[in-house]
């Protein structure tokens, strides 16, 4: 009787859960658009990256469902379409995030997915969006491979990809005339480090041709322990040391590196270091080159939509917001400009996923960052205008970051066609500066 | 006659697999895609309850289920390879070959030091993997799209027919286990989870029987890297990471060793848990599994088996008296 007992419970909660699911399937609206919205909510990532990301993304968000963004972006929602966002954590690994996408496609019906940060990510969705048919905006994620190695329908990167960040990097070195007779690197031993180091090597090869290169460290992507690398560096007496840490492991090889002299005895470039200083605040080093994977944060230029971004970002949080919530906003903004392109196009009705598609192709778009252009991978990966600038005390003792050089986006980015790291190995032939 | 055949495995599992397939009609796409997820999570946890059974549990498991998802994906991608029914078989083959290779090493060891052991070969491949740039190193690669007797599915019923494979290997398998685990190896294996001395002494190799249990538990768990590689269309080194393993663990004690299809119900429950507390707690998710985790320990110690096999027990008791 106790076992038959047990049984039935079990037999009942199974189907109770099962019918509390269906359930949540509910129908799609007509003056709605779903979107699900995957970035970093746990992990070594969430915290300076991850959750910085969504913060922006929800409170641009709000204000687009209030009809508050300043234009061209005044539009209530998506089109007058009022936006329910469906956030959903990227932590886990490529093979769950597969899973999670098509569980926002095929059980929530979302109508289109913004997200990843991560590389691995990136290239494992793609493949699974155009199969499934379904409009995904990459926000974030660095690797140039994506759109190079393969072309899709119903898939969009708003956010130039890595090779900019560490050819402008290598660029402004030489303007500003540093030292670069031999540099050392350490950088995660993954795709988005690997490339990194490569990008900005051959850059720095390419334009220096006598620079020698003293030291290729690859730690362990977070590993967050960096004495012994931090020694190797000191030992190797590089005049330049470049990096592409980011999120914990960068916060942690700051912390670490700082009291050991390190930015004092060489000087060190971070690829996409500005992140981190919401979180370091005045515990950042002073001298330090950055860049911030485009014209963000405290590089951002002086336009009134970034005014208007900065200040609502300040207002609402209390710390400035650095590349994440730009980069997401950036997405919102072209999904926005897209849609709304799509919608005039068939009568002010709600467009389907190729409309939006089509739309999408090409799209240029103003973002707080400046001009965005999808112009690379035929029309499907964007690339934009980036900024280089070095760390600095202002009068009242708070890290601000000074010299900033602008770089067009056709300066540090390669034209369509070409791989980026064929475009750098032949020395950016067709570089527009 | 009639309570002969219902007693009969055969005409259970047909009968269930048939339902299955039915019900595959009519329950929602993404449904159809979890329960071919939980099927390969399942056959690695059955492959964990095969070793569980002679007292053994393998914290590496994710080591097969790398080999076979990585052995589908290349042959796939390199060799044009597309089947998915002679990728689950190929995979199947290479990961037992792969097992029996390293199970005399194996089997010398007990408790934690198997499981430690079998991690070790786990993560060292993970280490491999992440480093060789030519498969994709810590990105991974997608899979081409597959098809079955040269036929390619539209985009619409391809989910429905991997989920039919999937629940035909699932039964299929299920049957041969259930008449491995009653002929005498397969009972050996339970003495010597009792006494393996005894077992010795009796004349039976101990040592045999693990091999036999690892190669069989290596072929299962590379069909179920096979058939998550193919359902998913993306692998990674993440395959074969310690946390992946730890999860196969999990479903095998969820599961327990008394029943064979509880452990893919274990595997069910614990792919749907966890994707609707990530759905609606995104910021807490981990809690809400967590919780699982430890309320299904404390309240089914001995699996979700244990509730089937009772329930069987009283039911023949019933029909006796």
């Amino acid at each position: 009787m106790r076992i038959f007992r047990q049984s039935l419970i079990l037999l009942s909660s199974v189907l109770a859960s099962f019918l509390t699911f269906l359930g949540t399937a509910n129908a799609d609206g007509h003056g709605e658009f779903k979107l699900g919205v995957v970035t970093f909510l746990s992990g070594p990532a969430a915290e300076p990256f991850g959750v910085p990301a969504w913060n922006g993304g929800k409170l641009f968000i709000k204000l687009l469902n209030e009809g508050k963004a300043p234009a061209p972006y005044n539009k209530k929602g998506f089109g007058g379409m009022k936006i329910t966002a469906i956030p959903i954590d990227e932590s886990g690994g490529a093979t769950k995030q597969v899973q999670e996408f098509r569980n926002l496609v095929q059980r929530d019906k979302v109508d289109a997915v913004l997200g990843y940060v991560s590389s691995g990510d990136c290239m494992a969705i793609p493949s699974v969006a155009d199969e499934l048919k379904a409009l995904t905006v990459l926000y974030d994620c660095g690797t140039p491979r994506v759109f190079e190695d393969a072309s899709y329908k119903y898939v969009f990167r708003t956010a130039a990809h890595a090779a900019m960040d560490n050819i402008a990097i290598a660029k402004y070195l030489i303007e500003k005339g540093h030292d670069i007779s031999s540099i050392a690197g350490i950088n995660q031993n993954y795709a988005w480090g690997k490339d990194s180091w490569k990008d900005f090597s051959v850059s720095i090869k390419k334009l220096s041709p006598n620079s020698e290169i003293k030291n290729e460290l690859f730690p362990k992507i977070f590993s967050g322990q960096y004495g012994t690398e931090i020694s190797a560096l000191l030992n190797s007496k590089a005049k330049v040391v470049h990096s592409s840490l980011w999120g914990g492991d960068l916060q942690s090889f700051i912390l670490q590196a700082k009291p050991r002299g390190f930015f004092k005895r060489t000087q060190v470039v971070f690829s996409a270091g500005d992140h981190v200083m919401p979180g370091l605040g005045n515990k950042y080093p002073e001298g330090v080159i950055l860049g911030a994977r485009g014209q963000y944060g405290m590089m951002a230029p002086d336009t009134a939509l970034n005014a208007w971004w900065y200040k609502t970002y300040m207002d609402e949080y209390g710390v400035f917001p650095a590349q994440p919530p730009y980069r997401m906003v950036q997405g919102l903004m072209g999904l926005k400009m897209a849609i709304e392109k799509a919608m005039e196009k068939n009568g002010g009705k709600k467009p389907n996923k190729d409309q939006i598609a089509d739309a999408f192709k090409g799209l240029e778009f103003e973002a707080p960052g400046g001009l965005v252009q999808m112009k690379l991978g035929n029309g499907h990966q964007a690339i934009q205008p980036h900024a280089i600038g070095k760390t600095a005390k202002d009068k009242n003792g708070n890290i601000t970051v000074t010299d900033i050089v602008r770089y067009k986006a056709s300066c540090v980015n390669p034209p369509n066609g070409i791989k980026a790291v064929d475009w750098i190995n032949a020395g950016f032939p067709g570089a527009d500066c | 006659m009639l309570r002969n055949l219902l007693n009969n495995i055969i005409f259970q599992s047909v009968f269930l697999m048939t339902t299955l397939i039915l019900m595959g009609i009519f329950i929602p796409n993404w449904l159809v895609f979890v329960v071919t997820k939980a099927i390969a999570y399942g056959l690695v946890g059955l492959g964990i309850i095969t070793l569980m059974r002679g007292g053994l549990v393998s914290f590496g498991q994710g080591f097969v289920f790398g080999i076979g998802g990585y052995s589908a994906g290349l042959l796939g991608v390199h060799a044009g390879l597309t089947d998915a029914i002679l990728l689950l078989f190929i995979s199947f083959i290479v990961t037992g070959l792969v097992g029996l290779i390293i199970a005399p090493l194996l089997a010398r060891y007990r408790d934690i030091f198997f499981a430690m052991l079998s991690l070790a070969f786990s993560m060292v491949l993970y280490g491999i993997l992440i480093k060789i740039d030519a498969i994709g190193g810590s990105d991974g690669f997608v899979l081409p799209e597959s098809t079955y007797f040269g036929i390619k599915p539209t985009t619409d019923y391809a989910d429905y027919v991997l989920y039919v494979v999937s629940i035909l290997v699932a039964g299929f398998v299920s049957i041969l286990l259930r008449y491995y685990y009653n002929s005498t190896p397969g009972l050996i294996a339970l003495a010597v989870r009792e006494n393996e001395l005894r077992v010795e002494y009796l004349g039976s190799s101990a040592f045999k029987v693990a091999v036999l249990n690892f190669t069989i538990a290596a072929g299962l768990g590379g069909m179920g890297g096979a058939l998550n590689g193919i359902a998913l269309g993306h692998i990674d080194p993440e395959f074969t990471y310690w946390t992946t393993s730890g999860e196969f663990v999990f479903i095998s004690i969820l599961a327990g060793y008394l029943s064979v299809p509880a452990v893919f119900l274990a595997a069910l429950l614990l792919e749907l848990v966890r994707s609707f507390s990530g759905r609606y707690f995104p910021d807490t998710w981990q809690l809400i599994l967590g919780v699982f985790l430890i309320l299904s320990i404390i309240f089914i110690p001995s699996g979700i088996g244990s509730f089937f096999k009772n329930f069987f027990d009283t039911f023949s008791k019933n029909k006796k008296s």
